[in-house]
């Protein structure tokens, strides 16, 4: 990916110097407001989002506190997260719920932004929090639009109601009072991407708001996309008038400052973020961690998050303990790998750790094939092997490859690698990433 | 006047369309920091990125000390040839059939719907096109595609979703080489480029189509969105990693972003913009044309 390097490193680079002098000068503060104005753009925050965040973060960065600091560049980093969190929302925002159901949620959006995907994360993570969510399919334009919304119902076990290219506000409507009857407790609308300049496309959104009154009308962003982000929010919200946004496409390496333009020109909360291709990959949406993730400084809260949701408490503490009397084996080796794989994809991962862009550690290190090979190589040694990995010469080695369907010269990158982990462990265990480990 | 509010009232200025801004620029004022700053913003918002921004930036204030241009409206042109040579310095090979393409890129940029526009081009120059429908994996991609295959009034081959995209494509080209078409355009899934497996499948294909059918030219096509920023060069840099990029379609040229990018991306990349999506029929994909982009930006 194209690594921009992370802002916290520029910035401390331009401010290496101040330390020994002990204040900032104009054109050290010209260099460092530039490299944050490059870090936003590259993120694709709105140019004129940018130049009055820049302008803010100049004039509190000259500050007394700044400038009597000992580390000048980390306290302006500080300043922009925190300016950008707020210009965020500050906390996340939760979807609302009707007094009376059925509850109504309104998708719109653009072409291609992931609508038709979203509506069944929604449905899916609406079902796993106890409500029978219904999927109205109002999309009657593109091809197998339909089809589509029908499968993904089927793929997490929701009813899709459907009425042929009938006009969309009526069958929106029949989907509510279909809910109602039936008791389903919420329907999520699925309409007709658009490009913003269709008026007649707007005009149907319309109809179809003022057919259900929509608890939400909740906008679907591409995370990718450019400087068009705030005009297409805009003629949404002018059009129509939305309630949220939900960003897809968050995975990978997009930083999203879409997100931040978005905010910022509609005033309007982001709820929830896409991230990843599976259905049950939709998560709410933090401010904190957007941040973060805009200025590339990795995202841990996630991290920890997926990691205690892979790792039990327990395992969590016998790990410790055996990596504290030091006899961590490779069957605990094995079981890292397993409840890493639980975390989800691996590139993922490691864009939330940070630092990982300048370690050069990219997905073809830690590929999925990989650990799978890395498994097979594990289990087919003998416990003993497992344990007490220095027995495994050169025979031990042939049969162990043999058996897994590798070579040699994997056999002994896992036991190489192995080694490191162990000393890597080692390592952590005094150090600040606290007592306890997540894994 | 609180940060919140301050960003209200700048983004109006958005709404303004570049075209008028860049006309009040050039009126014929002086050069000084205040002009640039202004250009500077216009090219930003046009999606053109930081860094190519700045590029430009900096070679047009070249031409203009060796030209000693002192007024702004002298400037328009200078820019425009600016951007036109950067779009320029890589051109589409021509094509030679029999004729494989193949069209990739991340979910929800318009590949299937370029598909169909792409068919119904060829069909129209008098060759005969047979689609291959390997993105399996997204719900109902093939109906689309049929329906695509349909309006162009194609052949195309498909099998059950789900199924391996590389079986699909042997077929095809089985298929295409028993009734000497001249043209095979293969449909695949949408891939998020971080995706190793995804982007190792697509090398499987591209090796397939090699492996059956050496004597085909084959080009591989990635499908950007315009409203992309500048997460689109990173997906250009990785797809062409997997399988050798030969050309970009740019699509939903049709929306109000302008698709600038792609200026990010010939600044950094040797791959040419081959054709530009322009509406939603089927007659709307037209060979890109570097002036005329390049007027869609300015004018």
């Amino acid at each position: 990916m194209a690594s921009f390097g992370t802002l916290s490193e520029k910035l401390n680079h331009v401010f290496n110097k101040i330390k020994a002098r002990g204040r900032l000068t104009e054109l050290e503060i010209k260099m460092a407001m530039r490299e944050i104005r490059i870090a936003l753009l590259e993120a694709d925050v709105n140019f004129t989002v940018v130049k009055d965040f820049v302008s803010t973060v100049a004039e509190k960065s000259v500050g007394e506190k700044v400038l009597k600091s000992l580390t000048p560049g980390q306290q302006v980093i500080k300043i922009v997260q925190e300016e950008l969190i707020q210009l965020l929302g500050g906390t996340a925002a939760k979807l609302e719920v009707a007094s009376k159901p059925p509850t109504v949620y309104m998708m719109v959006g653009l072409q291609g932004a992931g609508k038709t995907t979203m509506c069944g994360k929604l449905a899916l993570m609406l079902k796993n929090q106890g409500k029978k969510p219904l999927l109205a399919a109002c999309d009657i334009y593109r091809p197998a639009a339909i089809n589509q919304l029908k499968v993904v119902g089927k793929t997490v076990g929701a009813e899709v109601f459907e009425n042929g290219t009938a006009k969309p506000h009526k069958t929106a409507a029949e989907a509510v009072k279909h809910a109602a009857k039936n008791g389903f407790d919420t329907v999520i609308i699925d309409t007709a991407g658009r490009l913003h300049i269709n008026f007649e496309l707007m005009d149907e959104l319309s109809d179809i708001k003022c057919a259900t009154a929509p608890d939400e009308i909740l906008l679907t962003v591409d995370a990718m996309t450019g400087q068009d982000a705030v005009i297409v929010a805009k003629s949404f919200n002018d059009k129509i008038g939305i309630t949220g946004v939900i960003l897809t496409k968050l995975d990978g390496d997009t930083r999203g400052g879409a997100a931040l333009s978005i905010r910022a020109v509609t005033g309007k909360p982001i709820k929830l973020s896409g991230i990843g291709e599976k259905m049950g990959d939709l998560e709410p949406f933090h401010p904190d961690r957007i941040a973060s993730r805009i200025l590339g400084m990795g995202d841990v809260l996630t991290l920890i998050e997926k990691a205690e949701h892979a790792v039990t408490e327990e395992e969590a503490i016998k790990m410790e303990k055996k990596l504290r009397e030091n006899n961590f084996t490779l069957s605990d080796f094995l079981k890292q790998f397993e409840q890493l794989k639980k975390m989800g994809n691996m590139a993922d991962i490691l864009g939330m750790i940070p630092g990982a862009n300048k370690l050069k550690l990219s997905e073809r290190d830690l590929d999925e094939g990989r650990i799978k090979r890395y498994k097979a190589i594990i289990q087919s040694m003998t416990p003993e092997e497992r344990e007490k990995p220095e027995i495994i010469k050169g025979s031990r080695r042939k049969r162990i490859s043999l058996g897994s369907g590798t070579t040699i010269q994997e056999v002994n990158q896992l036991l190489n690698q192995f080694e490191q982990t162990k000393l890597v462990m080692k390592n952590m265990k005094n150090n600040k990433f606290g007592k306890r480990m997540p894994f | 006047m609180g940060l919140f509010s301050k960003i209200k009232n700048g983004l109006k200025k958005t709404k303004e369309a570049l075209g008028y801004r860049l006309n009040k620029l050039f009126t014929g004022g002086v050069l000084n920091d205040e002009f640039y700053q202004e250009l500077e913003d216009i090219l930003l918002s046009a999606d053109i990125g930081a860094t190519a921004t700045e590029e430009i930036l900096d070679s047009l204030k070249d031409v203009v000390d060796k030209k000693h241009i002192r007024t702004s409206d002298k400037v328009r042109g200078e820019l425009r040839d600016l951007m036109i040579d950067i779009l320029e310095a890589n051109l589409p090979d021509e094509y030679e059939y029999p004729l494989v393409i193949m069209l990739t890129g991340v979910n929800g940029v318009g590949k299937t719907t370029a598909i169909g526009k792409l068919a119904h081009k060829f069909k129209k120059a008098g060759k005969s096109v047979t689609i291959a429908a390997a993105d399996t994996f997204r719900a109902a991609a093939s109906d689309q595609l049929t329906v695509w295959a349909e309006r162009a009034g194609v052949r195309i081959i498909k099998h059950a979703e789900g199924a391996d995209p590389g079986a699909v494509v042997y077929d095809a080209v089985a298929s295409m080489k028993s009734k000497n078409t001249d043209v095979l355009l293969i449909d695949t899934a949408g891939r998020l480029h971080n995706k190793k497996n995804l982007m190792n499948e697509l090398e499987k294909i591209s090796r397939i189509v090699g492996r059956e059918f050496p004597l085909a030219m084959r080009q591989n096509y990635i499908v950007l969105d315009a409203t992309t920023g500048q997460n689109a060069v990173a997906q250009v840099e990785i797809f062409d990693e997997a399988i050798a990029v030969d050309g970009i379609i740019l699509t939903k040229l049709d929306g109000t972003a302008k698709g600038g990018v792609v200026l990010a991306i010939s600044s950094v990349l040797q791959v040419p913009v081959v054709y530009v999506g322009v509406g939603e029929g089927i007659e709307d994909l037209e060979d890109f044309d570097a002036e005329e982009f390049v007027a869609g930006i300015m004018d």
